[in-house]
């Protein structure tokens, strides 16, 4: 277990700046997630803290210690692959034996360690396997095996799961979730997938262009995004966007679409406008109206449903907004009107220059 | 994503021996040329560029380019027409083609030598088998109008499997469907060919060309064993002059000038060659 | 009545491309049937005319390359240089092939391309200078003479077929083996070089190939049998007062046959690493 910390690291590759200064800790035994954008850098962090590429500026540290100039092996490392990159010419045995015999380990240990890990992962019988005959899921778990033998003392994992189907992609979610409780390793985790990071993250770093955006519990980032690229890239279906007017500073009133609010803010905004954002899953599409929030008249575009409810498209403000479907009588056909339902308390403020929450 | 540990301690051993064995020599070659050496009696005595003069005037010379160059052109012409028929032929799926290919690969895999002897042996005028064939009493490798030829083909039959090889290779990236849309459109089989084929091997060809032309104006092996350079001169490329200067007359400054003529030749081809290739990339 | 119209036509088609598969096969193989035949004729009926199959056949002539003349010799000479040289080239040139092909090397590209530009130099270029060398350095006649000078030239063939093999390597396996804790020579030798085993495979043959076939150097390096390769030995065949013709051709068939199996078996491979960037490249 380590606690690994970075301070004012940069990664220039040729004349592009991949990493711009970072400087973050990652606490022992945390799992923590970088998730962004494809090309926001984030497997270029790992393989810096794996040792596979070296920082232009700023120091590594794990612990204590300065781990800069020290190679994957000195590092004490594991790492699973997006590709599994399990060596295609070894049984399952001795890939799960490599590190091991690496390490000089003798072969009755290794032996043994392999059978352990063997039946954590439910590997037992594919011992003598190749490869090029296991399922997508089977390699990922022998992936996996290669990498907790080694008790080491971080975990690294650049987008393990994206290659296996959905249904199984959920599945071994769980599974990490819980070898990681078990093992209580400290676990890097790389993923552009959202949701995937939600799930798996006691603390997780939103990445964009090689800047962290923001970093925290996953909940507060949904909650409290710090800026519009957070907000839009956390949480599915994405947030909606709108300008608005501020019609008054002291106290801030805000005009969207037509209707005044007065929203609390920890900033007030200096200019006359606004962005306001809005997740799907607060507005409603509704048949009936209560009265209270905002409430107006639109026409329903499309219907998606999803089991046990459903999303409805509906055009506002001049722009596509979602919403779930709260209709009490019998569902609505496209085309229809309807009336969308936006709570005020669930609006949240940009500015629209620095993109900053207000 | 390259790795960040450098790889300069893996072609060290390479990139010693490549300037040890080539560079230098190139380096030292040329610092002959600009002596008058001869070999046995280490007798040597700088003279400028006196020898690349004399290159100039020295009609064996201009000879020899005659000669090489006509043996290229000639040479190379017919293989890439033979191969590309071969390769052709060779492209329709059928069951011996593992065979076949083998049995391609045969001339290529004789070393230059003995299929010079062999041929040697065809082309004998009162025992070959070829005389014999063709009913005539012509002396192949004696006569100066046919020597030149009769290595030419022994030449075109060596080379022309690899030809086919290459092309065949590049034959088999084309997709059968390309040929199927355009047989859709109504196109014969010459069009395809003229219109298709011809177009999308276009790279291969020029690579082809490239390695062969080279091969060709480099040529030793055959001819020397073949027919030594004669009948007075005829067969003698520029590789079999500057060996006779410099092993057989022992005189090594004027047959390193030879040799340094010889390798800007080379160069000059292989630029104007990479040059095109480059070109065809690009498109 | 189209479809008869049809199978004829395919039928005459099929008879055409066979004709032409034969007169192929005659082409490519024949010559080498004609040494093969001469060299089962004793000497009387080699210079008989019409040239017909043999009456008398005799192996005589196989015998007789080897009493007389250090023909064994030759062919040991030949075949230490060329397994020597093999070695050697795959050696050197798989680790050069590794490093271009994963590590971090300035001026890739121009390494690469000096690499294959000396596989166009003209050998008769470096022959005066190189003899020199030799002779000074008391190599003249040699084994080593041969070998250092193959190895070299044949390293562009080295490199370029097995950098094409080891690129095809994923770059996470390397990746892999390092976080495993492999130093980048273990992980060359303990994971790419037999990830790149069929390279391997074709480079040895095609370098083999050279070097066993390989002329101009050989003739200029070696003076006496005690070095002397095939090449060599065939060219200078001695012949009293005529040219033996018969056991010129039992030679020729005794040093051919090897390759010829060579070739049979390893037909796929050859030609995989012959067309290797011809095509991609």
């Amino acid at each position: 277990m380590a606690e690994i910390r970075f301070e004012k690291v940069k990664k220039r590759f040729k004349d592009v700046m991949v990493i711009r200064e970072l400087t973050l800790t990652i606490n022992s035994g945390e799992f923590f997630v970088f998730v962004g954008p494809s090309g926001c850098g984030k497997s270029t962090i790992l393989n810096m803290i794996a040792g596979l590429e070296s920082a232009t500026e700023g120091n590594i540290y794990f612990d204590s210690t300065m781990v800069n100039d020290l190679s994957p092996k000195e590092r004490d490392v594991a790492m699973v692959f997006q590709s599994y990159a399990l060596y295609p010419h070894m049984t399952v045995f001795e890939n799960m034996a490599f590190p091991l015999r690496m390490q000089k380990t003798s072969r009755e240990i290794i032996g043994k360690e392999v059978e352990r890990v063997a039946s954590i992962l439910g590997l037992k019988e594919l011992l003598h396997r190749r490869p090029k005959e296991l399922s997508g899921g089977q390699r990922q778990r022998v992936a996996l095996g290669r990498a907790i033998i080694r008790q080491p003392k971080v975990f690294l994992m650049d987008e393990p799961l994206s290659n296996l189907d959905a249904r199984l992609r959920v599945e071994m979610r769980s599974e990490l979730k819980m070898l990681h409780q078990e093992l209580k390793i400290t676990t890097i985790y790389v993923t552009h997938d959202q949701a995937e990071a939600m799930s798996l993250a006691d603390r997780m770093a939103v990445l964009s262009k090689g800047e962290i955006q923001q970093c925290g519990a996953p909940t507060d980032i949904y909650l409290k995004p710090a800026n519009i690229f957070v907000a839009g890239f956390i949480g599915s279906p994405p947030m909606s966007f709108f300008r608005c007017a501020v019609k008054k500073h002291q106290p801030l009133e805000i005009d969207i679409n037509g209707f005044i609010i007065l929203p609390s803010v920890e900033a007030i905004p200096e200019g006359d406008g606004v962005v306001a954002g809005i997740r799907p899953e607060d507005i409603t599409v509704a048949d009936q109206r209560l009265e209270r929030d905002i409430e107006d008249t639109v026409s329903i575009e499309f219907i998606e449903p999803v089991g046990a409810f459903s999303w409805a498209d509906v055009i506002w403000g001049g722009a596509k907004v979602r919403g779930i479907l709260d209709f009490k009588g019998k569902g609505p056909e496209i085309g229809e009107n309807a009336i969308i339902r936006v709570p005020k308390d669930k609006v949240i403020l940009f500015d629209p220059d620095s993109g900053r929450r207000l | 994503m390259r790795a960040k540990e450098n790889g300069y301690g893996f072609i060290i051993p390479s990139l010693v021996l490549l300037s040890l064995v080539t560079i230098y020599p190139l380096i030292y070659v040329f610092y002959l040329s600009l002596y008058r050496r001869l070999l046995i009696f280490d007798l040597s005595r700088f003279v400028g560029f006196e020898n690349y003069l004399f290159l100039f005037r020295d009609d064996r010379f201009w000879n020899a380019l005659k000669n090489t160059a006509y043996f290229t052109v000639m040479s190379v012409s017919l293989e890439l027409l033979l191969g590309l028929f071969m390769a052709i032929l060779l492209n329709r799926t059928f069951r011996f083609k593992g065979m076949m290919r083998a049995i391609i690969l045969i001339p290529w895999a004789i070393p230059t030598v003995v299929s010079a002897k062999m041929w040697e042996w065809m082309y004998n005028t009162d025992f070959g088998v070829l005389n014999y064939i063709l009913g005539m009493k012509i002396n192949w490798l004696g006569s100066p109008f046919w020597a030149m030829n009769a290595a030419i083909f022994m030449d075109v039959w060596k080379t022309t499997p690899f030809v086919a090889i290459l092309l065949m290779a590049g034959l088999q990236v084309i997709p059968q469907e390309i040929y199927h849309a355009a047989r859709v459109d109504g196109a014969g089989s010459f069009a395809i060919f003229r219109k298709i084929t011809l177009p999308l091997l276009k790279p291969v060809i020029l690579v082809v060309l490239l390695f062969r032309t080279l091969d060709a104006f480099r040529v030793f092996d055959a001819i020397y064993v073949l027919t030594g350079g004669g009948p007075a001169n005829t067969t003698e490329t520029l590789s079999i002059y500057a060996y006779k200067v410099l092993f057989q007359t022992l005189q090594f400054g004027y047959g390193s000038a030879l040799s340094v003529v010889i390798f800007l030749c080379i160069g000059s081809i292989s630029i104007f060659y990479i040059r095109l290739l480059s070109k065809g990339i690009k498109q | 009545m189209n479809s008869r119209f049809k199978t004829q036509y395919s039928k005459s088609k099929v008879v055409g491309l066979y004709l032409l598969l034969v007169m192929t096969i005659l082409y490519c193989a024949g010559p080498l049937l004609w040494q093969f035949i001469t060299s089962l004729k004793p000497d009387t009926e080699v210079i008989r005319m019409p040239p017909l199959l043999p009456q008398d056949a005799t192996l005589d002539h196989y015998v007789s390359i080897f009493e007389g003349h250090p023909f064994l010799r030759i062919i040991l000479n030949s075949a230490v240089v060329a397994s020597l040289t093999t070695l050697l080239s795959l050696i050197i040139g798989s680790l050069a092939a590794f490093g271009l092909a994963k590590l971090d090397i300035k001026y890739k590209a121009l390494i690469l391309g000096f690499v294959l530009s000396v596989s166009m130099f003209p050998p008769i270029a470096t022959v005066s200078p190189l003899y020199i060398i030799i002779r000074s350095l008391g190599l003249r006649d040699t084994w080593w003479a041969l070998i250092l000078t193959y190895t070299t030239f044949s390293l562009p063939l080295s490199i370029w077929i097995l950098t094409n093999f080891f690129r095809e390597v994923p770059d996470e396996i390397y990746r892999a083996a390092r976080v495993d804790g492999c130093s980048p020579f273990q992980t060359f030798y303990k994971i790419m070089l037999p990830l790149a085993a069929p390279g391997i495979v074709t480079t040895a043959i095609l370098v083999f190939i050279f070097s066993w076939n390989e002329f101009l150097f050989a003739l200029t390096f070696t003076s006496t049998p005690a070095s002397r390769t095939i090449p060599v030995g065939i060219a200078l065949f001695p012949g009293l007062h005529e040219i033996p013709w018969g056991d010129i051709a039992a030679a020729s068939l005794v040093v051919t046959i090897p390759l010829i199996i060579l070739v049979f078996v390893f037909q796929r491979r050859i030609i995989e690493g012959l067309t290797a960037g011809a095509v991609k490249g």
